[in-house]
């Protein structure tokens, strides 16, 4: 551990630095785990082009492209890329030196995600896993019950224009392409902070149908299903739709007091990140006897590996957001 | 059961008052008895497990999961129920169906102390998470979900073409299901009969008197009266068929509390209602909120505690007498009429509640700013403002417009320095919310109070995110923050009043203490020193 964050000496290299390092492995396009400013990065194709999109093409003094599943020696560390099924481009990162193996999960889920490839179960030696929703309150269920919530809301107030929290990169197009499974066909309307991404979505083949931007409409989409980063929902922004219903997508929606927080009649529990089963699954899978906690609710879940017999630290990683209080995380 | 929890569910979610009705309403009108009525006394706290308290919850998740991980989810969820709830482990095999909610309340009812944990846990196992929320706040009682008892009586009057206070009057002579006052709601059955003699009647309140009322309002058309720092009480008392006499003191809100104050209401020797200020009083001396706070919110009440804190009644109304409903005459002839039976009734614990004189309302604006000198003398720190009722207003249940006006005084401020942030619980849970605060006493800062509303949601995400990055150590729950004479956050509390108290560190009890501003302009050294609320406590005890 560095001040950046997690450094490998060995190959010569930081995997999600919170601050500019001369050279960064980057896990996804999250803000807080993709920054601008590195020397060189190194991370799937879908990934770059998300931060050339966010920050510019100038975001590293250079970039290059992992190639999935493929193994590269840096320094004395054969490095692979694998999909992490968080958002598009996510991927875990292994590392191997002389037969001992590390996986950084960065972000992950387990559940079934239409926009993104699924996770890959590495055994390994050391599991460094996140934990955002690491404690046993949080049991998502299933994606598409949540969105049947939403479509049965559509039809007991066809006057409202339900208007969706969702988060830019990944939660947005999830939704999307959620409703579209779930055989809703109608033009769906962005706020303008999800246009890019969503094309960019489209641009690698996630196919999520009719989309309009919101421009200066607004009481006339009564009834229409409206996207919009979560910070937008108690703006002034959000005031164009008259007496709108609702809706938050997030796994923070669990818990009722966050819920009412954030201003969100219709709490709809997706998440892009593993619940509580999952995380303790996952890291049982593995079959690694030692357990590193990056972020989250470190604490239980050093805790639960530890009654499992495994060897666990947290990490006490600063930069990640904690709690869901920022627009970032408030989308996990 | 499950509609049940879904509709507390929806309105737990829901901040629109109406909203909140119709889907109150909706479920009245679609659910049948006896489910409906046990859902509206389970909504108006009128059920009571007496087995099913928090510690027999704790035991009951203690024996399904590893202690130190529900405390790490209590901490984050802030809410006992709904962190059982959720992290309730699903038990294999488990098909039954869940029960209903009649099931649930007649189960309890007749379970024994022992026998109840075994009930709710097999319920817990065949209800998904909102239904296992639902069972648990509806067991322990306090729903919590911003539904008063209020709005579920209107919701029933909805029904039909009642009036809320049709209902109201006639609910204390009524008990769970409530068939008969759904009937009459649905129009399908006369009032239901009750012959209770002592029953609770819907209060009148006040608007608060705004700039611009003074200049339209003609002094000369209402009467004034101290406001007093009490608890709005209710005391009614009749003669049942029988001959007894039935006695009862009820919160503004209609509950009964008579079992907290035997001590005042076995005293209410007549057949009438007033309304008035519950206060302790000491040799006919009325004492500030602080002594009567310790007679709050119990079930009972000590031999000992009745002695050292006796209440009274500052009685403002009368609203029936000897058999009269004197709600319908103005308030002027009810003065009279309540002056004249207290006189005759010459109870030492009974009073009526003294007019304050006045012939302009710049001669109001001086009473209501020194009190003592308007003829409140030895009473006057009991005293929070003043009341203004229209001579020729009758007794309208409600906020009827332009009738009664209330004049609070204005609050005190301080300026003071936040110490420790604690996460708050229910509403705020998860944010950094409850603020202990301190002030200036011979170069450091001394804790004299705690404060958790006052700001706005933007406060609060601004003072958590403050909280968080400027932590200096952690005690459990608790976050010390920067507080030294150049860095650290300005708080400026609004309070009622200040007493002297053993409880707190500093000998200082502030009353309703609440952050009015966040002054992030003001460096920490500059805020108040401890002198100033020495000076105002010194200024009460004289008074």
């Amino acid at each position: 551990m560095t001040e950046a964050g997690l450094y490998c000496p060995a190959g010569g290299f930081h995997i999600d630095p919170v601050r500019p390092v001369e050279r960064a492995l980057i896990t996804h396009g999250h803000a807080d785990h993709a920054r601008a400013g590195h020397g060189a990065v190194m991370a799937s194709g879908e990934t770059l082009k998300i931060m050339a999109a966010r920050y510019g093409e100038d975001f590293a003094g250079s970039s290059e492209k992992a190639t999935m599943g493929e193994s590269l020696r840096m320094g004395d560390v054969e490095v692979s890329f694998h999909p992490a099924g968080h958002v598009l481009g996510s991927c875990q990162i292994r590392l191997d030196f002389s037969g001992f193996r590390i996986v950084v999960s960065g972000d992950y889920k387990r559940q079934a995600d239409p926009t993104c490839a699924a996770f890959e179960l590495l055994p390994c030696d050391i599991f460094i896993t996140e934990a955002t929703f690491g404690l046993p309150v949080f049991r998502h269920p299933k994606a598409e019950d949540e969105i049947a919530k939403l479509l049965k809301s559509l039809r007991l107030f066809p006057d409202k224009t339900h208007l969706v929290g969702a988060y830019a990169l990944g939660k947005a197009q999830r939704v999307i392409a959620l409703l579209r499974q779930a055989g809703y066909d109608k033009p769906i309307y962005l706020h303008g902070a999800l246009e890019t991404l969503c094309r960019l979505y489209e641009e690698e083949g996630v196919e999520l149908g009719p989309l309009e931007p919101v421009g200066k409409r607004g009481k006339e989409l009564a009834g229409e299903i409206v996207i919009a980063p979560p910070g937008q929902l108690a703006d002034r922004w959000a005031r164009r739709f008259g007496d709108p219903a609702t809706a938050l997508a997030s796994g923070w929606m669990r818990v009722r007091a966050r819920a009412r927080q954030r201003g969100a009649e219709l709490p709809l529990i997706i998440s892009d990140h593993a619940d509580w089963d999952d995380l303790c699954a996952t890291v049982l899978e593995t079959g690694a006897e030692e357990i590193w906690v990056t972020h989250g609710a470190e604490e239980a879940l050093v805790h639960w590996c530890k009654t499992a017999g495994l060897k666990a630290r947290p990490l006490n990683m600063i930069g990640y957001e904690d709690s869901g209080e920022t627009a970032e995380s408030s989308g996990a | 059961m499950r509609d049940f929890a879904r509709l507390l569910d929806r309105l737990s979610f829901e901040p629109r008052r109406n909203a909140k009705l119709a889907l109150l309403t909706d479920y009245f009108a679609s659910t049948p008895d006896p489910e409906r009525g046990l859902a509206l006394a389970a909504l108006t706290n009128e059920l009571d497990f007496r087995h099913a308290k928090p510690a027999m919850l704790r035991a009951l998740i203690g024996k399904r999961a590893d202690p130190v991980l529900f405390a790490l989810s209590y901490d984050f969820v802030g809410d006992l129920s709904e962190t059982i709830a959720l992290m309730w482990p699903k038990r294999e095999g488990v098909n039954a169906a869940p029960p209903r909610l009649s099931e649930v309340v007649e189960t309890l009812a007749k379970a024994g102390k022992t026998e109840v944990p075994g009930f709710v846990s097999g319920w817990l196992d065949t209800l998904d998470e909102t239904g296992r929320w639902a069972l648990l706040k509806l067991v322990t009682g306090g729903m919590r979900i911003g539904v008063s008892a209020r709005l579920a009586k209107t919701a029933v009057a909805g029904l039909g073409v009642l009036s809320p206070d049709d209902v109201e009057q006639v609910w204390h002579g009524l008990k769970p299901p409530y068939e008969g006052l759904f009937a009459w709601a649905e129009g399908r059955a006369q009032k239901p009969e009750t012959d209770d003699p002592a029953p609770f009647r819907p209060p009148m309140l006040a608007h608060p008197i705004e700039e611009a009322d003074f200049e339209r309002l003609d002094p000369a058309h209402f009467a004034a009266e101290w406001k007093w720092d009490g608890i709005r009480v209710q005391a009614s008392a009749g003669r049942e068929r029988n001959g007894a006499l039935k006695r009862r003191l009820f919160s503004r809100s209609g509950d009964d509390i008579s079992a907290a104050f035997p001590d005042l209401v076995d005293e209410l020797d007549f057949d009438a209602a007033i309304d008035g200020e519950l206060l302790v009083m000491v040799d006919g001396r009325v004492q500030s909120f602080n002594a009567l706070q310790q007679r709050l919110n119990r079930k009972t009440v000590t031999k000992a505690l009745m002695k050292s804190a006796p209440v009274g009644i500052r009685a403002y109304d009368l609203l029936s007498l000897d058999g009269e409903d004197l709600r319908e005459r103005p308030f002027e002839e009810r003065r009279d009429r309540l002056e004249g039976f207290l006189d005759r009734l010459a109870h030492p614990a009974l009073h009526a509640s003294p007019m304050v004189g006045f012939s302009s309302w710049e001669e109001l604006a001086d009473a209501r700013e020194d009190p003592a000198q308007f003829e409140a003398g030895e009473d006057a720190a009991a005293i929070e403002g003043v009341m203004l009722k229209r001579r020729d207003a009758p007794y309208v249940p409600g906020r009827p417009k332009g009738l009664w006006f209330k004049w609070k005084r204005d609050p005190f401020l301080v300026d003071a320095v936040l110490m420790y942030a604690q996460r708050g619980h229910g509403k705020r849970s998860s944010y950094y919310s409850d603020y202990t605060f301190g002030v200036w006493r011979e170069g450091e800062l001394v804790p004299v109070g705690k404060a958790y509303f006052g700001f706005t949601d933007e406060e609060l995400l601004e003072i958590d995110r403050f909280v968080r990055n400027n932590t200096l150590n952690r005690f459990g729950p608790v976050r010390e923050v920067v507080h030294t004479k150049e860095n650290g956050l300005v708080l400026e509390v609004a309070f009622e009043g200040i007493a002297r108290s053993k409880r707190h560190k500093s000998g200082l009890a502030m009353r309703f203490p609440r952050v009015a501003r966040l002054r992030w302009d003001k460096p920490p050294a500059e805020a108040d020193r401890i002198d100033l609320l020495e000076a105002l406590v010194n200024e009460d005890e004289k008074a």
